[in-house]
Order: C-alpha cells, then structure tokens, then sequence
C-alpha cells in the first residue's frame, strides 16, 4: 500500500521547520558559540576617515597592554604576501591597509589578545597618522576628469572606473524608437542599503602546526569557494583546508564574499599557534561588509499609440565602493540586470552600464536577489507605471497587454534570456480579483473628495533564478553546478547532504521533503548536513535563489539514483526480473501481484546484509547538477496605500501577492520566504538606505541611524498562489527565496505616487520617507534622492 | 562593542548611593534603566571610572497621584508602568500619550521616565513631555533634598542641572488648575525611532475655558524647547478654531528645527503645526461634548 505523502513529510507538507527546535530553545550553534581550547580573540582597528594617506601606524602602546598577543598591520600582511586579496569579481581589496585607506571603516589593524575586551582597548591604543585626502562618495564625483583616483595602487587603472558594459541590439532600439509615438522616460536612485543579517560576520580559525591542517569556522554562504580561495591565496593545500560554516544567523548576500577579517584571522591563528576567533561588531558589519544596490538607472521607452512597447533603452551607474568584490557571474559586469523586462513582449532593447570606485565600503552584492535583479525589476516597473501613465493607460491592462503570454513559451527576451512557463496573465488577474482592481478608480476618486489619498501600485515580474547553466554561469571561473549526497543506513534511515549552504531558508526541512517524495523514507528520518567542506560535496552555495533549483535538483538526482539501486535489490529479494517491478511512494512490488512487495527499508537492509550476487554493497551515491537552464518564477503584487497630506506619512491599507513558483517543496517556507521578502520590499520602499556625507562618513552605521521595520510597522500580506512547473527542474520546481524582495519595492512606490498623481509626480526615490512624499505633494515635482545628499544645511 | 573597564556598585538605599557618588569625585554615573547608558557604554562614547547602579534600592517604583491631581514618579518606575497605568489617562493625559510612543515595547520595559529626563536628549519624550506639564524634579544630595524646576533641569544637550553627588529621585507634575487635558503627538520613522519632531500640549480646562496652558517640543532643536509662550494665548478663553490656528503657527514658530536627513526645517515646522492643530481641535471636539 502507498504511503500518504503528506503523513511522511513528502512534497507539499506544511512540515515544522526542523531547524527551529533549536533555534527557539537557545541551542543553535553558531560561530560564536564556538569555544576551542586557548582560543584567543581578535578585534579590527577600523579607518575613521574615508580616503586618506597612512603616514604613519604606532603600535607600541597597544603592546604595553597586559594580555595582547600580537598587533596585526598592513606591512606585516605585506610581508607575506596578503595585504591584498582577490575579489570575486576579479578585482583586488585591501585586507589591512598599507597604502592609504579607501573607505570609513576600512581594516588598518588587528589585535590579538585574551579576550575581546583586551583587544578593544589595544585597538584604542594603537596611533596612526592619517593624511586626508579629497573624499569621493558618488559616482557623478568619480567620473569628474580631475577627480582623485582612488585605485592608485592599481596598474592601467583608467581614472575611478571599475568598468564599461553594454549588452543587446543597439541598431534595431534606434529603429523601434524612430517608430514611436510616444517615448516615455524614467530616471532614478535605487539607494544603497546593507542586508544587515541578524548574526554579523565573524570566523575562528585554528592552524595545527602537528598536523598542518587549517580549520576555519566561519559564516560564509559559500564556504566551498573559500576553500578554493584560501587554497589560492595562503597557498595551503587544499586538502589541508576544512571550511565549516555552522548554523548562519541569516545571510541576504552580506556573506558571499571573502572579508579581510576571515584571512587576518587565519594568519594569525598561523603565527601564534592558537586558535583566533573574530567577530565583527554591528557597526563593523554596517560600515564594511557588502552593502547592496546604490545603482542610478536611467531609460526610455518607445511605445505605440495602442500601448504596445516597442524598444526600451537603459543605462545604469553603478558605485561599488572602493574595491569591486561584489559575486557576480563573470561574463555579466552588473550581474544580470539585463533581466529586465524578462516578463514582457519586448521586441528591442540596449542597455548600457558603467560602474565607479567610490571612498565607501564595497559591495553591490546581491543583497537577497539573484544578482542585480532588484534594481533590474525595481526600474522595469517603474518605468512601466511611468509609461502608462503617459499613455493614459490603465495600469493592469497596459501590463496585460505586454505581457508574454502563455503560448508564447519558450520566449526569448530581447536581452538573450529564454523563459520558459509561466501563467502570467492569470497571476495579474487573481491579484486584481483579490484587491479589488475594478471598483478602486471609484474609491479613489470618492476618497479624494473627502481629503484622503489613496492610491494603488503594480508590480509585475519573471526574474532569473538558479544559476546555472555551466555554458554561461561561473564564479572565478569555477562552474555554477551544485550538488548531493545521500546515504541511506541499513535501517532506512538516511544522511543527506548537499553543496548548498542554509542561513534561513529551511534546507533541513525541504531537502528531507524531496528525498521523501522520491524514496518514501520519511522525512523526519533524514538527517541533512550542510557547510563542512571537508564532509558535504563540492557546491557553489546558497544565494541567488540557487538551492532549489540547483542543489534542490540534485537531491532530487540522487535519490533517483539510490531508488534505481534499490530497485535491482528489490527484484532481487522479490526473485522476479527488475522490469517486472513496479514503484510506489515507498515501495517496489512485483506488476502481477500488488500484494507482494518490499519497502524501501528493506531494500536498505539488504543492501547491507542480503545484496544480489556481483553488487556492490552499501546504499550511498551522489549527483551533480548542472542545470539546463534558469528558473522563471513569476510575481503579481498589489499595494493599497493611504496617504496623509498634511505630513507625507502612507500608510498600507492592503498587500496582495500573487507567486508562481511552480510546484511547492513546503508550502509554509515559501509562504514565509514570500512574507519575508515583502517585508524586506516594505523596508526598502519606507525607510531602509544608508548614506553618506560629504566626508565620506556612514550615516547608517547603527540601528537607531539605519531602519529596519518591526513587526509594529510591517503590514500584513494576503498571498495567493498560481503553479505553473518548471518544465525542466526535475520536481519541478523554481526559485522563490527573492521574488518578493525583488518585486515588492516597486509595488510600494507605484502605490504611493499613484495616490500622489494628481499633482503631476511621476517618480519619489525611495526610501519615500514622509517628508519626500510631503515634498512631492507640495511642489507636484519628482523627489530625487540623488546626491549630493546633503546632510545637513 | 565592548566598553572600556569600569567599576560597578550596586547600593541598597539612597543615601549610600549618595555617599559613592560624593567618593568618586565626578568620575561615576548612575546606572538607571541603562537604556541610554548602557549603548553609549558599548560604543566607548561614554567611559566613566564606576557605575552605581541604583536598581536594588527600594521604593522608587510608582506612581502616586495625590488627591489634589498632583502626579509623582519614583526613581526607577519604568516607561511601561507608565504605559499601563490605569490612573494616568485622565490624571495626566499627556503623560499618557506619550507613553506608547517612547521607545519600543521592549526598551520600555527597563527604561526609567526619570532616567529620561536626566539624560536630556533634545529627541527625548519625557523631558518635552514634563515641560508642557510645569513639572519638577526632586533632587537628593549630601546636604538632603531640592526641587528644580524641569525648564531650569534640562540646560542643554545631555545636560542636566544635578551636581555630580545628585541623584533625582522623583518627578514631579503639579496638580492641575481644573481638568487635566492634552495630547502628545511624534512623528517617528519606525517604532523605537526618536522624534522627527514632536509635539506636547497641555491644556488646563475649566468648563470649557483653558485655565493653563503648556507646550513643549522634541527633536525639533539642540534642546528641548520649551513653547508654553506660544499657547499662552489660548489662556482664558474657549477653543476656537482661529485661536487654535494661532497657537499652533506659534509654537511653530518657536521650534528651531535643522534640515537633515528626516527632513528640511520647513517640513519640521509644518509637522508641528499640524500636529498643534490636531491635538488642539481634539480637546475642543471633546470638550464640547463635555460642555
Ligand atoms: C532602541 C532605543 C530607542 C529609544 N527611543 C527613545 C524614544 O523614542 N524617545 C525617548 O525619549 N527615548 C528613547 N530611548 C531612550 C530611553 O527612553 C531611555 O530609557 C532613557 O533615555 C534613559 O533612561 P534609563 O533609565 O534607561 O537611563 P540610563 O541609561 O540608565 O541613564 C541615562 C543617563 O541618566 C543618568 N541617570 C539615570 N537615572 C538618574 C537619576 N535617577 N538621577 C541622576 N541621573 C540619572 C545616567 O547616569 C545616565 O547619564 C530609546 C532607547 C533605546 C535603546
């Protein structure tokens, strides 16, 4: 008899998430719970300015103090080699400074002491004479031709330009906008932010000088390719490098790449001979560690009478800070922003991008997006508000009429993506049901009459999720594959493990889920490992939406595998022919007799103690997935907004998400995937941006200058759900982690500014603080949020 | 975010606390609910030799409304007893609606409305709070008790009136000339967020003729500001609503708001008037009803 999928935790269980036993009970186990014997503790000497000249660095006195073991500086690193490092984007960044600083909050130097305290007090006594220099926070001053270059200590460094890109048809745009009627702009900041995870960034690195093995736990996302790149970098051998990352208290890109702090932790566990652990304080992790965004987006797009887009051109500016180290793809500059539009019938399209060096801390990473595809998205739907509103058009239907339709799949987009499903138009149309679409015009306008503004925004989208495909995704050159291992005990309990690496998104729980589906073991029975480089197998780790769809896959791949051994078992102990068994969730079962059968625990058992004549023995096997091509999971998003004129303050009356995912692991995650990004999109749009002043200082560097919503003021979503399966993931499943972060912000400001309309506003930049939206209800211009921000008058 | 070295005592009674602080010299702080303290410990802003700790000694906790109106706090009541007490709504209705707005939930759990006050912070709520009241602090040292009055305690930016062997050890709100009413309103970017601005009003109702009138603003200068002049005006009379308007382009007026971030000083003085209106015409909607 076939298992009830749902009662072992397979495909489409609400299962508990496994992981929060013990996290609720205080039992996690995260980097700094980790106590090794003499472990010592190290804290990071930080710039207070953002570009000046070291004349000078003094450590005499922090040496005087009891308990310090040893001063760090940039000479030292030089001396062996590491004052500098790769980035992932083939750049280099400073691990201690030597030259001069780049950036507030760069490393100068590091203190090895008893305790973090001792440390602390070592950094306050160490003097070093700083020679200012002109401090560039923006890349309109990075682009200036007498600006200071402050990539000096690079060769054939062209002025602060990181780089020049363009991507698409540039003749067949000209022609589509010689054909226009209407040519519709948009121009706007998305203003950088940080992904902020609960658990800062932090590492303990132990070097046994016996037996030369380096282990390193630490909170990386991706700690197989910290293992490549320690490899590359401290030149020890790779099998002498175990990277473990034990539980991450929450990643959002910010642990992707590769801080200055890990590698000076891991020299100087070399040279005392002790382990050293690090952690990075908030402010530390605010002002150092890989912001995202802080890209100017600017485009036009050239449309028909009728509504029908006919081309789109797009040039983005992008500022990276001081060292290029965000993790991008390496054929694509600026991530896979030419995923824009993805979801529309675009006929032509040219983008053009342009990255800067600027004094600020690097980054751009993929602050919970796969790649650039937020500001891809965000801009896509502005503009696509922005040119309905020029055409007089309703919102939904000018979308309606873009959109690709459903048997327009496979579609290539103009940009050379291929999307392949999707049900886009029956999304939009449940968003519209369960928001109300058609009675609002009425609503609004009799609202207006009473003084209040209401107003409603769109948000429509496919993103790109899962890389890769090897053809065209790689990091450093390494291909973007992942993987899986699965060993099944010889009573049917199994240990999974994947390349893949979990900082909040349930791995625990889903995997288990899949292996359960394809094998009938349930899924409490299934342990599943993550993040020791020594024990789980080769995989480029979690972000960009990439589990499911790739490590996902590869579970699924596996157990494939393991069921296709137990089959053979099975005829086996059956004593039939393998191709007269049939399978069920669970079980095998001779075709003629339904009645006589094995389960797959039996299949375990004799795998170990009764296996057929010539089999090797064991139930174990792994599975490496290359993808063949990206996953398109599709977005509808709704917002309701009040706003209050006489103070700009908005509120939410109302969110309605619509997500196509394709079929649902554990429709619980995904709903709180989905929650948690659209709370991340109601922070973008409201409140959460870090800025700069003129000197280069971080404004944002704690908690009470850097927002992040509360549960207080975060609104409740009502979410909906459309399944249409990818038609190539073998469970057919596509990313979601992201759509809702990446989706949301523009649903929030397309509300907002269309409650504000009536004065003529086209665009507020975000984050729509209350005094924006009061600017722009008062003067009826748009609100830039461009610089120079001016801080102060 | 490890402050620097520090000594710690933690007395049993007031005069012993009294006696440490007198010892130190000027080189100890009183640790109250630690809210503010304690983060400027961490960022190194503040490093001081020793901390007294005065949350083990007895009866500082309450709050008493005496029989004519007038309101105390104790030393260590906490934000959220204000918040939940069931006396304050119509005892002091200002206080009132301040309460849910400090802060968030959780740091109005250790915080102290007194500590508050000490700490002076031109964003502060309690302080903008306690001045549109008239209110006082009570003061012990080594040579007893004084009374000073909130406008001359806060004098400036973190900046208080009490001599280093101080302690304040309750507050004080006069009892009301009639009916106790008014209203505390803020503009926050987010819960636990300081003022963008904020705005206090007392109004002292007799019938439905303003008896005594208070205002104070919050995040809206280097300082509190003290804008109980503005709303002079309104004593001895009715609301009405061009008195109202008045009143709030006064106090307006007198809000020395700087352009930043959160937003132009225009906007900041817009905020305040619209909140001055909003709170004003709410106690003449409901003192009509009363009449
Ligand atoms: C996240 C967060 C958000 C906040 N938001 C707000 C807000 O929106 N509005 C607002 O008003 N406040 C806010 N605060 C500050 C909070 O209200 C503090 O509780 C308050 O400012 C200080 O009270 P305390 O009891 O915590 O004092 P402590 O931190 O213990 O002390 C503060 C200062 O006052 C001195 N002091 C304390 N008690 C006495 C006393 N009895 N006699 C003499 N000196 C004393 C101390 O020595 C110290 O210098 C916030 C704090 C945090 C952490």
């Amino acid at each position: 008899m076939a298992l009830d999928e749902i009662k072992i935790g397979g495909m489409g269980a609400r299962r508990r998430r496994v992981e929060d036993n013990r996290f609720i009970r205080g039992k996690g186990n995260y980097v700094d719970d980790i106590v090794l014997q003499g472990m010592l503790h190290m804290e990071i000497l930080r710039s207070p300015m953002a570009h000046a000249r070291i004349k000078s660095i003094d450590v005499s006195k922090a040496y005087e103090i009891p308990g310090v073991r040893l001063v760090l500086t940039g000479e030292m690193m030089a001396a062996r080699n590491l004052a500098w490092m790769p980035t992932l984007s083939y750049d280099t960044q400073a691990v201690l400074a030597t030259d001069k600083v780049r950036f507030q909050g760069q490393e100068v130097a590091a203190v090895i002491a008893d305790d973090p305290y001792i440390a602390k007090d070592a950094c306050q006594a160490i003097v070093v004479e700083y020679e200012a220099l002109p401090v560039i926070v923006n890349p309109l001053q990075a682009m200036a031709s007498d600006a200071t270059v402050i990539r000096d200590d690079k060769e054939n460094q062209p002025g602060n330009k990181v780089f020049d890109w363009e991507i698409g048809d540039r003749e067949a745009t000209d022609k589509a906008f010689a054909e226009a009627d209407v040519i519709s702009k948009m121009e706007l900041h998305y203003p950088r932010s940080h992904p902020s995870p609960m658990e800062t960034c932090g590492s303990i690195a132990d070097f046994n000088r016996a037996t030369g093995k380096l282990t390193v736990y630490m909170t990386s996302q991706a700690p197989h390719i910290v293992r490549a790149a320690v490899a590359m970098v401290a030149e020890l051998p790779e099998h002498m490098i175990r990277i473990v990352s034990p539980d991450l208290g929450g990643g959002f890109g910010n642990k992707v790449p590769i801080y200055p702090g890990y590698v000076i932790s891991i020299l100087a566990s070399i040279l005392t001979e002790r382990p050293v652990k690090w952690i990075e304080d908030k402010t530390g992790n605010l002002i150092s560690t890989g912001f995202g965004r802080d890209v100017y987006l600017k485009g036009e797009m050239a449309l028909r009478k009728d509504g029908k887009i006919l081309g789109m051109r797009m040039n983005t500016i992008s500022d990276h800070g001081a060292f290029y180290a965000d993790a991008q793809p390496s054929k694509f500059k600026i991530g896979l922003m030419h995923s824009t539009f993805a979801c529309y019938d675009l006929p032509a399209a040219h983008l053009t991008s342009t990255g800067y060096y600027t004094n600020k801390a690097p980054g751009g990473v993929a602050y919970r997006c796969s790649f650039r595809v937020t500001e891809a998205m965000f801009f896509q739907e502005r503009m696509i508000h922005a040119a309905a509103d020029d055409l007089g058009m309703d919102q939904a239907e000018f979308r309606r009429m873009n959109l690709v339709k459903d048997d327009m799949f496979p579609y290539r987009t103009a940009f050379g993506f291929l999307t392949d499903s999707g049900q886009y138009e029956k999304c939009l149309n449940v968003g519209m049901e369960a928001i109300g679409y058609s009675t609002f015009k009425q609503e609004q306008e009799e609202a207006r009459k009473r003084g209040k503004l209401l107003g409603i925004g769109i948000s429509t989208m496919t993103e790109p999720l899962g890389a890769g495909n090897s053809r065209e995704y790689d990091i450093l050159g390494i291909k973007m594959f992942d993987s899986a291992e699965l060993r099944v005990h010889m009573t049917g309990k199994a240990i999974l493990r994947t390349g893949a690496m979990n900082q909040g998104q349930g791995h625990q729980t889903t995997w288990a889920q899949i292996v359960a589906h394809e094998l009938g073991i349930p899924a409490d029975d299934i342990t599943v490992e993550e993040g020791d480089t020594d024990t789980a197998p080769f995989g480029m780790g979690t972000y960009a939406s990439r589990s499911t769809p790739v490590a996902g896959a590869a579970v699924a791949m596996v157990s494939r595998k393991i069921r296709a051994k137990a089959r053979k078992i099975a005829a086996h102990l059956l004593e039939v022919s393998e191709e007269d068994i049939e399978w069920e969730l669970g079980r095998f079962y001779v075709r003629s007799n339904k009645e006589r059968g094995v389960t797959i625990q039996d299949c375990a058992l004799a795998a170990y103690s009764n296996m057929p004549d010539g089999m090797e023995p064991g139930l174990e096997n792994n599975a490496y997935y290359d993808p063949p091509n990206l996953t398109w999971p599709f977005a509808a998003y709704f917002v309701k907004v009040e706003v209050d004129a006489e103070t700009g303050v908005w509120d939410v009356l109302n969110v309605v998400a619509v997500d196509d995912c394709g079929v649902r692991i554990n429709p619980m995650i995904v709903e709180g995937q989905i929650m948690g990004g659209l709370t991340e999109a109601y922070a973008m749009a409201s409140m959460q941006y870090i800025t700069f002043d003129e000197e280069g200082n971080c404004i944002g560097s704690n908690y009470m200058d850097y927002l992040l919503p509360t549960a207080w003021e975060t609104p409740g979503f009502e979410l909906h759900e459309v399944v249409t399966p990818c038609p190539h993931h073998p469970i057919g499943a596509k990313g979601i982690g992201e759509c809702a972060t990446v989706a949301g912000p523009a649903a929030f400001v397309n509300a907002v500014v269309n409650a504000v309309s009536h004065t003529g506003v086209r665009n507020i930049d975000m984050p729509m603080m209350p005094n924006r939206v009061y600017e722009a209800l008062t003067t009826g211009k748009d609100v830039s949020g461009m610089p120079p921000v001016r801080i102060s008058e | 975010m490890y402050p620097s070295r520090f000594g710690y005592e933690s007395p049993k009674t007031v005069e012993e606390a009294i006696a440490i602080l007198d010892a130190s010299g000027g080189d100890a702080k009183i640790l109250a609910g630690g809210q503010s303290l304690v983060p400027m410990l961490k960022l190194r802003f503040a490093a001081p030799e020793m901390l007294v700790d005065i949350n083990n000694i007895d009866g500082l906790r309450y709050i008493n409304v005496e029989a004519d109106g007038t309101v105390r706090i104790g030393a260590l009541t906490r934000h959220e007893d204000l918040e939940y007490s069931d006396e304050l709504p119509t005892a002091s209705p200002v206080l009132a609606a301040a309460a849910h707005l400090v802060a968030d939930p959780i740091v109005r759990t250790r915080g102290t409305f007194v500590g508050s006050v000490c700490h002076a912070d031109p964003q502060g709520d309690w302080a903008a709070a306690m001045t549109a009241l008239g209110g006082h602090i009570v003061a012990q040292g080594p040579n007893g008790k004084r009374t000073i009055e909130v406008k001359d305690f806060v004098i400036g930016p973190f900046q208080n009136a009490l001599a280093y062997n101080e302690i304040a050890i309750e507050a004080v709100i006069p009892a009301p000339k009639g009916k106790s009413t008014g209203s505390y309103l803020k503009l926050e970017r987010r819960v636990g967020d300081f003022a963008t601005a904020s705005v206090a009003v007392s109004l002292d109702m007799v019938g439905d003729v303003v008896a005594r009138a208070g205002s104070a603003l919050a995040g809206v200068g280097g300082r509190t500001i003290d804008a109980t002049d503005a709303v002079a005006s309104l004593v001895g009379q009715k609301l009405t609503e061009e008195n109202i308007k008045t009143a709030a382009e006064a106090v307006a007026a007198a809000a020395e708001p700087r352009s930043d971030h959160r937003g132009t000083s225009d906007y900041k003085r817009q905020i305040v008037k619209t909140f001055v209106i909003r709170i004003l015409t709410g106690l003449a909607e409901s003192s009509q009803k009363v009449a």
